[in-house]
Parts: C-alpha cells; structure tokens; sequence
C-alpha cells in the first residue's frame, strides 16, 4: 500500500494563515478582556463629554461663536446691544458679538485680509453699516451666520423693526502659502490620530504568543503549520481586531458629535468641520487613512510579535512594554518633525525606515497631491511586513524552539516558504 | 552507532502489516539527526526507519532524546545534522495533512468548547471546518464524551482533556500518528483504551510512532522499537529481534542441593533461592538433562523463558539507562 498524496497534502501559508487568525479573533473578541479593552478609552471620553455637555450648555447660554464686529462705533454698540436684547429669547441661535480691537479706529482694516492671516479667533467678522452689512469669512461660517446677523442688524436699527437688512458675504478664499500652512493642521490631527490608535491597538500583540506557551498549543500549532503562518494569522486577527475596535470607539465619537458637536467645540475648542481639506480630498485621504493604519499596525505589530514571543509569562511582557513604548514614541517623533520639512532628507528618511513610513506618508497625503508616492510607499511598506513577519519566524524559530539548520534539502530552484510551490502530487518513493 | 535493521514483520491479523516490513516503503526515514541544545548534544546521530503501518516504539528514559527526536522527525526543529523523511518528503509541514501529533505536554485552548478544540485541530491540518466540528461529534460520541460535547476545556478533568486533545490528532484522519509520551498521565483503564485506539489505528493502515518509558506499552504494542539512551539510538529493529539477541533462560528446580551433577550446570548459573538460573546452553537442554537424571539431582521442575524486551534494554542500553527507565516508569504510576 502507498499513500495517496492526490488529496492536498498541506495548506497553504495564506489558507495556514487564515485558520490561526480566524481562531484569534473569535476568541479575542468574545473574551471579557476586549470589552473592557474597548471600553477603556471611552470612560474619559464619556467624563470630558459630560463635563463638556454641562459646561457647553451654559456656555451655549451665554456664548456660543463669536462673531468680530468692525463696523463704525455706534454700529459695533447698536449690535452688541440688539444682542443682549435678543439672546433671552434665542439663546444659541444668536452669534456671541465682540468687537475686534484691531479694527477699532482703522478705516482701512481689512477683514479679508485679516481673516485669510488666520488672525483672531472669530467665525466671521462684520464689517459695512447697519443698512448694508457684509459678513466676511469661510463659506460655511457665512452661509450659518448671514441671517442671524441680519436679525441682528434689524434689531439694532429700530426696535421693531418691520425690515431687515441683506447680509452680504465676503467669502475668504486662501492663498497656496496658507492652503500649505493650514494643511500642516490637518496632517498633524491625522498624525497624532494615527499614532494613538496604534500605540492604543498595537500593544495588544505584545502578549499574543504568551497563552499558546502557556498552554503549550504552541507545540501543536508548530507541528502543524509553518511558524510565519502562525506569526502571519495572529498579526491579521489582531488587526481585524483593532477594526473593530476602531469602529465602536468611531462610531462612538460620531455619536457623541452628532449629539454634541456644539458643546465639543466649545470645551475643547477644536472644530473638526474646520479642518483645511487634504491634498488629496477627503474621501482619499480616509482610505489613506485606513490603509496607513493597518501598514503601521502590521509593521509595529510584527515586531512587537516576535518581541512578544520571546517572553514567557506576562510579567515579562510587561517588562518589554516600556521600552517599546518608546521605540513607538521615537517614532512618531521622527515623523511628526518632518512635516514641515517637506522634501527634505529627513523627510526623506522617515518615509524610507519602515516603521515611521505609515506616519510620514499620511502627512504627506495632506499636503501634496501627488498619489504614485503612495502606491510606491505601500509596496515598500508591505515588504517591510513580510520581511519583519519572515524574520520573526526564523527568530522565534532558533531562539525559542532552538531549532538547527538541517535536516533538508534545497527545493524549487531555492524558493522557499511564501514565494514556494504548494506541494501538489505524489510523494518521491522513499528509499 | 550500530543500527540494525531486521525485518519489522507484522504481527497483527490485518492485511498490510502481514507484509514484511522491509518489503513496505517507510513512513519515516531517518539518518545521522544531531541535535544540541547549548552545546550539549540531546540527539546523537540518530537512525530510525519505520515502515508504513508499523506501530513503532521509541523506548528510552526521560531525557533520553525521545521528544527531540519526534520534534525533528515532525519538523517543529530542524536538526543541526543529518536528514528526515516523512512519506518520502524531507519537509513534514509540506504532509501536514497525513500527520497526527500529540505532544507530551498537553495544550488545549481553556476556553474553547471540545467541539470547536477537536475542529481547529482538524483545520491546521487541512480539514474543513464545518466537516471538522461534525466529525468531533461523532468522535466524541464514540468515546463516551458526547456529553462533553459543547463544554469547555477548562471544565474538563484531565483525563478527559487528554481524550479530546488525542481526538483532536485525529481528527483528520492521518496516515502517520505521532504520540509523544500518550500513556503518561493515564489510568489503567484509559491507558487500556488507548492501547485499544491504537491497535485499530495500525488495523486500518495507519503508521503510529509513539515514545514510551514504559516497557511493556512497547512490547504489548510495537512491531519496531528504536532503544534510546543518552541521545544515541544503540538498537532499532523489531522487537523479536531485540528479544533473540538474550538467549532464553532455563529455571531448573531439584531436590538435591549438592552433587556431582553440579558440574554438569553451564558455568554462569546463578542460583536464585531454590531455583538455578541459566542461558539457554547452544546444545539445548536434552544433554543436560541426561546428565541431571544420571547424577540423580531430583528434577522438580524446569522451564525456558524467553527473554522479555526489558532484559534486552538491559543488554543493549545498560543496566544505568534500565534502572532510569523503571524508575521513570514508577514516577509516571505515582
């Protein structure tokens, strides 16, 4: 009798792959642990959106946007008055109205000018008479702004008044130099957003090998499949897990901002609805986003895996946190400077070294539109992860399971592992 | 390192282990394995050829380089020299598919269901999971563990664990079945059973290879036996082989206790309370016996004993390595 080797006789490194991180992530996900992993960040996201919904609604009373007033003396006063009048009554639907000093005694101020210079802190400035008033700033805060300001106007002409004024606009349009500038705000946000979220996730791999020598399934699993399969599969179950993550804490923030949008960015004074646009659009920008994420997440994670596996009890795992953590710190460092190096060997540098390419590559995707960069960056990137995952593996293999050399020959013309042949016929006669 | 490879001639009732071994192709080919562990060398060039179908024992007290030498074999390590086949390929992980193995030390997943442990066991090895989690029943159901079905591991008893874990190895249906150490840990009655398994494992063709330091698992079970001891394999063929290099030993009862028929004993008798005690003369015992009854020793009684495999570990691995092994043996009973 000769065994039958026309049925598969191996998985393959993907399918080897796909059976170790589907496994990982039932389990991941369905354990107590994940829920509280979730939850974690969302305990001070839910105090500070609290404190922030308590201290939005009085400040929504009391103020909500500021609007700058450079109109004459008198007008400034009559307005400023109109409010106080109205504001009882309309509460948040009113601008809060403040004149701009720097306009004060300036006939020739010029609120363009002076809004595109990103000067002050106001959502628009009122400039013209009471009759014939003209609002000048972004086209979003114009078009939400125009008919209080009108209200307003009307109100400080005649106490009852009959008719109101047209509000014209002025829309601020900027220049390259402060398109290039304002998008620095956004590749910084995009930046900082990355690096929290896989400081956050990527650590989680760290412990990954840990219950499978605990448990000895190690064993079992190395027997069984390659060990850049087993690397491969926990690294992708982990990431699918970080998805997941991602999109409850996402959908959560949205959540939060649809219901309190307002009081957010009256706490934190951060608006995200003005944030400049990314060189490459918004819709590119988020898949960008996306993808940088899970390059990033792969890159840090398959180093902080085999790192992780080297480790036998939690404890040690711990002890390796710190100065992984750095390791990730010095990272984001290294890319967060080059941002207003664009082009530069820095810059340069940090899109070359794997682990900062994620980070340098995203703010580059906010500021230059050119996308065959990107194309290029990911491959590199994708290498970089196979490569880290290969010499895991090998590592893991000679360090921890001690493995020798031998005990083969060269098959395939040399080709070896993820690049090999699947096996596919009969078995060579046995001598 | 001598290495003899007698003929591993079947001694089951089925068909294929009928067949001579050394007619069969082999399941596992291995030839000068090294292995050192901080400069130490846990195997020393080891051979070992075991024919498809053979139920095959690697016998040798703990630290021996039994696990290290299934470990190389199933290419979780590869040696630092020599080679190893599994049906013909000198990679294992490209047969996956025709291997089942079960390690000494036990792991399982705590928080998975028997199930769904048995069927990620069958998925490593290539096989669905829908058909994994509906053979795992059956399996289960088969060994009295259909109960247990949707508990668990870690609300198991040890016992039971190790069933699922051995099920799990199976699963699969595999052509070769590595066991490292499957008896450890057992009762008599599980240990029973698992002689039982695989016995029907061997009737169905399938080749099982398992460590043991446990003589008699592999003299009631294995057709070939590799003894090992301190990393060196001094013997690997069959176990009647093993058993032919001790000649048999004659018991011999009389009712005299001196005279001239003494001189008549072989000279290396031993006298052992009433009995002597002594290999089997060349000549046979009929001489012998002529000259018993003429010298008038009384024969009460006198009976040849084949040498078990203990007495042959003795003579090939020594009597250290032999002391090792019961009293690893003893420990595992403990």
């Amino acid at each position: 009798m000769s065994i039958d080797l026309t049925i598969r006789p191996r998985l393959s490194a993907l399918e080897a792959a796909w059976v170790i991180a589907r496994r990982d992530f039932v389990a991941v996900l369905f354990s107590r642990a994940f829920l509280f992993f979730l939850l974690g960040p969302l305990f001070p996201v839910i105090v500070g959106g609290l404190a922030g919904a308590i201290g939005g609604e009085v400040q929504r009373e009391a103020v909500s946007v500021e609007i700058g007033l450079a109109m004459s003396e008198a007008d400034n006063a009559a307005m400023i008055e109109a409010g106080k009048r109205l504001t009882p009554q309309l509460g948040g639907a009113l601008p809060s109205l403040r004149e701009v000093p720097e306009a004060k005694g300036d006939p020739a101020f010029d609120a363009r000018a002076f809004m595109e210079a990103r000067r002050g802190n106001y959502a628009a400035i009122l400039t013209g008479t009471l009759a014939s008033p003209q609002l000048v700033g972004t086209e979003g805060q114009v078009r939400r702004w125009q008919g209080p300001v009108g209200l307003l106007a009307g109100h400080a002409t005649s106490a009852e008044p009959t008719t109101f004024p047209e509000v014209a606009s002025a829309v601020v349009t900027t220049s390259a130099a402060a398109e290039r500038s304002s998008r620095i705000q956004t590749a910084q946000v995009a930046q900082m957003l990355l690096f929290l979220l896989t400081m956050l996730l990527a650590g989680m791999v760290l412990s990954n090998l840990v219950e499978e020598k605990a448990n000895k399934i190690i064993e079992i699993l190395a027997a069984a499949i390659p060990m850049d399969a087993v690397f491969m599969g926990k690294l992708f179950a982990m990431l699918a897990v970080s998805f997941v993550g991602i999109g409850v804490w996402g959908l959560a923030a949205y959540g939060f901002w649809t219901v309190g949008s307002d009081a957010i960015t009256a706490a934190s004074g951060f608006d995200i609805a003005r944030l400049p646009a990314p060189a490459v659009g918004w819709p590119l920008f988020l898949a960008l986003g996306v993808i940088y994420f899970a390059m990033a997440y792969l890159l840090l994670g398959a180093l902080f895996l085999t790192i992780g596996a080297m480790a036998n009890t939690v404890r040690e795992v711990q002890t390796l946190s710190m100065p992984v953590t750095m390791m990730q710190l010095m990272v984001f460092f290294l890319a967060a400077y080059t941002i207003k190096q664009p082009g530069s060997g820095l810059e340069l540098a940090a899109i070359v070294f794997p682990l900062s390419s994620p980070f340098a590559m995203l703010a580059r995707a906010a500021m230059e539109p050119s996308l065959w960069t990107h194309a290029l960056a990911l491959a590199w990137q994708g290498l970089a992860v196979l490569a880290l995952v290969k010499g895991g593996a090998v590592l893991f293999r000679k360090r921890v399971m001690k493995s020798g050399g031998a005990g083969r020959a060269p098959r395939n013309g040399g080709r070896r592992g993820w690049f090999a042949r699947r096996t596919s016929g009969t078995a060579e006669p046995a001598e | 390192m001598a290495v003899s490879e007698q003929s591993l001639t079947g001694n089951r009732g089925d068909g294929f282990s009928a067949i001579p071994a050394d007619a069969r192709p082999l399941a596992i080919e291995a030839r000068g394995l090294v292995k050192s562990f901080d400069g130490t060398r846990a195997v020393d060039g080891v051979d070992i050829s075991v024919p498809e179908g053979a139920i095959y024992g690697i016998l040798g007290p703990n630290g021996a380089g039994k696990t290290t030498t299934l470990r190389m074999l199933l290419g979780i390590i590869d040696p630092d020299e020599g080679v190893r086949r599994v049906f013909g390929h000198d990679r294992p992980h490209d047969i996956g598919r025709l291997i089942g193995y079960l390690p000494e030390e036990r792991g399982l997943y705590p928080a998975m269901k028997c199930v769904e442990a048995i069927a990620f066991m069958g998925a490593l090895r290539g096989l669905p999971l829908k058909e994994g989690r509906k053979r795992a029943v059956e399996l289960l159901e088969r060994h009295g563990l259909g109960y247990a079905a949707d508990r668990q591991i870690r609300q198991l008893s040890k016992g039971m664990a190790q069933t699922v874990q051995l099920l799990g190895t199976l699963v699969h249906q595999p052509r070769l079945v590595v066991l490292d150490e499957p008896f450890s840990g057992l009762d008599a009655i599980n240990q029973g059973k698992l002689e039982l398994m695989i016995r029907a494992l061997a009737d169905e063709g399938v080749t099982v290879i398992f460590s043991t330091h446990v003589i008699h698992h592999a003299e009631r079970l294995c057709e070939g036996v590799a003894i090992i001891a301190g990393g060196k394999v001094p013997y690997a063929g069959s176990v009647e082989a093993a058993r032919d290099r001790i000649p048999a030993q004659v018991r011999l009862e009389t009712r005299a206790r001196e005279g001239a028929w003494l001189a008549a004993l072989p000279r290396d008798t031993r006298r052992n309370g009433d009995f002597f005690q002594f290999p089997l003369p060349e000549t046979g015992v009929e001489p012998l016996l002529r000259q018993l009854i003429e010298g008038e020793a009384g024969i009460l009684s006198l009976s040849i004993e084949r040498a078990g495999l203990h007495d042959a570990f003795v003579a090939i691995a020594g009597e250290a390595a032999a002391r090792q092994l019961e009293a690893d043996a003893a420990e595992g009973r403990a």
